[in-house]
């Protein structure tokens, strides 16, 4: 390629299409569906950069990672660098670069964007993280000297693993305690191997860990210590990113049937407990000839095409409201279409039909229209009257969201909540209403993203490290 | 990892483990309980606690084999390890003073009735317990339930010892006679809880009894251990586990906890197959609870 290319001729590169695997052979597996760009296809995706001096790709990021900056360094080969580049706003670039919503972010304000197709950003940064990563380039940061001061971080998702990784870097002495026993949250109990693969979520947490993060693993704070108690054992500040773990139920009849899953226990039983691979491993799990998911969400896309995959012959996606507006992104929307997911808008389950031994049978099922907007800005579904209808499932998986646990919120006093159940937190420093106690991720604000979630760990690890150097003395 | 201190056979298919876990012992309460995963591809099962030795940080399961993770469980010897043990999770059983009140412990329920017996007493109850086995040699923990009782009656499915009959048989005299009781808390087979709750229900005693459906995460984050409470969904992992006899709804509770029959024999199967397997053959003669009478013996 050569070294100076002028706008325009960069506008006629062709963009980089990551090669996948075949839809019909993938439904049989839980290998990754997207297999990476190659690095010839990297080095021409970055040629189509403009470089472009207003650089709105930084300010559509939740993180503000140097874009521009790390694919001028995948320009010029240098991987390593470029991954490094993303590293020092975000810890975690394979994770993002994955399960980012980047063509709402920084790729739907690329100049490219409307015209020729954004630069694909989340390809190049999942790229060199891989690299790095694969190429054994990864290298430990500079950490500062220590501080002698303490940080606990309670739960591991993206939200408590950014804010580690920052701290740490700060010279704080950082202890995260995970719930589960492996860490991870929601990176590794909710998005499947085939979005997601667990030996990258581990090596990041690897990663955290060689630079000194302690990891407590199946220690529920709240049961075992309360926030308090974390303080009375010497710990200088606190950050609280349980996540959103409770899941929604509709109420309706016939909701406790085998066969009914809440889309947590569902993902969790194959993905955390690898119940995919039952009887190696000793996690059961339903598997569904009919299954119908309910929910329009990443985290319904991900059950369906986890049911596809454990053999189902019919998997549904029943949504109340129309295609226009499913939450999940198009990318798992397309996945899931080529996968064959049967799609059955406009309809929502009103009861469960089961058989003697309790299980689920059939589920009956009423259609909608929109009418008016909502105050989520959606128009609200109706049901028409008298469009009933049976559907014949034997497995049922809802992923229609989740409420925010009350463990900790019930075990600490003096800590504010939403009607919601969420921590109500400054969103400047995600300080929350006790002193020293940060909060982010989706306990504060309801089921979002990973990137948002890093990027609160990101603002709370800022203020954390000031309140610590200001205001605890040693 | 956790350590295993000890791991003894109690009789036929019901063994006692001891494991290492300090900061949970420290921490829990009657009524509460632990999941464990023995090892890297293990399942978590909840288990009941069973006993607290807070002095040497040990925590006592008293386990009965009925499938492939308790059988696996059999073959740890002391001084070996568990992958995980946390906890304590739900909430811990309410305790006050009622006056008199009432354990009733059935088969392996008479382990985790224990430190809730304890508990009562410490509250300044009288104390009546009523525990029950199916024959003499799968008792358990008489003598200990001996030291807290004011009253104890002990009971026997085929009348090799004691009261020849159910608990419930025992329970319904003590209240025909007038006893005026102010709390019963039952733990055993959920036949066994349900048939106490129904008899309480009829002499207006309030009942708790605690619940062990099948669960995940334990942390409210999955919704596996859903039950029917008074029409009412609740999450045992952190409602419970101990909820209202009177308006537990028993038969959804028994289906759930059905849900993977199938694919339990197929784990136990395999496991008692491979030729690694630490267990004799006896126990390939294991069968089902539910499945006409129960010969196991499992021998190392």
């Amino acid at each position: 390629m050569a070294k100076q290319l002028k706008p325009k001729e960069r506008m006629q590169i062709p963009r980089q299409k990551m090669p996948e695997q075949d839809p019909i052979e993938r439904t049989g597996n839980f290998k990754e569906v997207p297999f990476g760009l190659t690095e010839e296809q990297a080095l021409i995706e970055a040629e189509r950069c403009l470089d472009c001096p207003k650089r709105p790709c930084v300010g559509g990021c939740p993180v503000e990672v140097d874009i521009p900056g790390f694919i001028m360094l995948i320009r010029e080969k240098d991987y390593a660098a470029a991954a490094r580049k993303i590293k020092e706003t975000n810890s975690l670039p394979a994770v993002c670069g994955r399960v980012c919503p980047q063509e709402e972010q920084c790729e739907i304000v690329c100049p490219l964007h409307k015209k020729y197709g954004a630069v694909h950003i989340g390809y190049l940064e999942r790229f060199v993280a891989d690299y790095e990563r694969e190429n054994n380039l990864v290298q430990l940061p500079e950490i500062a000297p220590p501080t002698g001061r303490k940080v606990a971080i309670v739960g591991s998702g993206p939200a408590g693993l950014t804010a580690a990784g920052d701290l740490i870097k700060l010279g704080h002495a950082v202890t995260i305690f995970e719930a589960l026993h492996k860490p991870g949250g929601v990176l590794v109990y909710g998005i499947p191997e085939f979005r997601l693969p667990k030996s990258i979520v581990q090596a990041e947490c690897d990663f955290l860990a060689d630079m000194g993060v302690e990891f407590q693993n199946s220690t529920v704070v709240g049961k075992m210590d309360t926030i308090d108690e974390l303080f009375e054992m010497g710990y200088d500040a606190i950050f609280i990113g349980t996540g959103a773990g409770l899941p929604n139920f509709m109420g309706i009849p016939g909701e406790n049937l085998i066969g009914i899953y809440s889309s947590n226990e569902y993902l969790t039983r194959s993905n955390l407990m690898r119940a995919f691979d039952f009887p190696h491993h000793d996690t059961p799990i339903i598997h569904g000839k009919n299954v119908a998911v309910l929910g329009g969400g990443n985290t319904a896309m991900d059950s369906v095409r986890t049911a596809l995959r454990l053999g189902a012959e019919n998997a549904y996606i029943v949504y109340r409201r129309s295609d226009k507006e499913m939450p999940a992104r198009d990318e798992e929307i397309h996945h899931a279409k080529e996968e064959g997911v049967q799609f059955h808008m406009l309809t929502t389950p009103i009861k469960y039909i089961g058989d003697s031994d309790g299980r689920v049978q059939a589920m009956e099922c009423i259609r909608m229209e929109l009418g008016e907007p909502d105050a989520s800005g959606r128009r609200r579904p109706i049901p028409i009257e008298g469009s009933n209808y049976v559907m014949e499932v034997d497995l049922v998986v809802v992923g229609i969201g989740n409420s925010s646990n009350p463990l900790i919120p019930k075990t600490t006093p003096g800590l504010e909540c939403n009607k919601w159940g969420n921590i109500i937190v400054n969103e400047e420093t995600m300080l929350t209403s006790r002193k020293a106690v940060y909060a982010g991720g989706d306990i504060v604000t309801g089921g979002a993203t990973v990137i948002l979630a890093a990027g609160a760990g990101k603002i709370a690890a800022r203020a954390m490290h000031r309140y610590l150097m200001e205001e605890v003395k040693k | 990892m956790p350590k295993v201190l000890d791991n003894v056979q109690m009789s036929d298919l019901i063994w006692k483990m001891e494991v290492e876990v300090p900061r949970v012992v420290a921490k829990a309460k009657a009524g509460q309980f632990i999941i464990l995963r023995v090892n890297e591809e293990g399942e978590r099962v909840p288990m009941s606690i069973g006993g607290l030795d807070r002095k040497n940080g040990a925590l006592t399961i008293v386990y009965q084999v009925v499938g492939k993770t308790s059988a696996l469980m059999t073959t740890l010897s002391a001084g070996s390890e568990i992958s995980d043990c946390v906890g304590p999770l739900g909430l811990p059983s309410h305790v006050e003073k009622w006056g008199t009140a009432c354990v009733v412990g059935g088969g392996i329920g008479i382990a985790p009735i224990y430190p809730i017996a304890q508990a009562y007493k410490e509250a300044g109850n009288k104390l009546i317990t009523i525990i029950g086995s199916r024959s003499k040699d799968l008792l358990l923990y008489e003598e200990e339930h001996r030291q807290v009782a004011d009253e104890l009656y002990v009971c026997t499915d085929d009348g090799s010892y004691g009261h020849h009959g159910f608990v419930s048989d025992v329970l319904k005299k003590i209240l025909d006679e007038g006893v005026k009781i102010g709390m019963v808390m039952a733990i055993g087979p959920v036949p066994m809880m349900r048939v106490v709750s129904d008899l309480t229900k009829q002499y207006d005693v309030p009942t708790w009894v605690s619940l062990n459906p099948l669960m995940v995460d334990g942390t409210g984050m999955c919704g596996c251990c859903r039950v029917s409470v008074d029409g009412t969904t609740k999450f045992a992992c952190v409602d419970g586990p101990d909820f209202d006899g009177h308006k537990v709804d028993f038969d959804l509770l028994t289906k759930r906890m059905s849900a993977y029959h199938e694919q339990e024999r197929i784990a136990m199967k395999r496991f008692l197959t491979d030729p690694g397997c630490k267990i004799a053959k006896e126990v390939a003669e294991f069968s089902y609870p539910n499945e006409k009478k129960n010969k196991a013996k499992i021998a190392h």
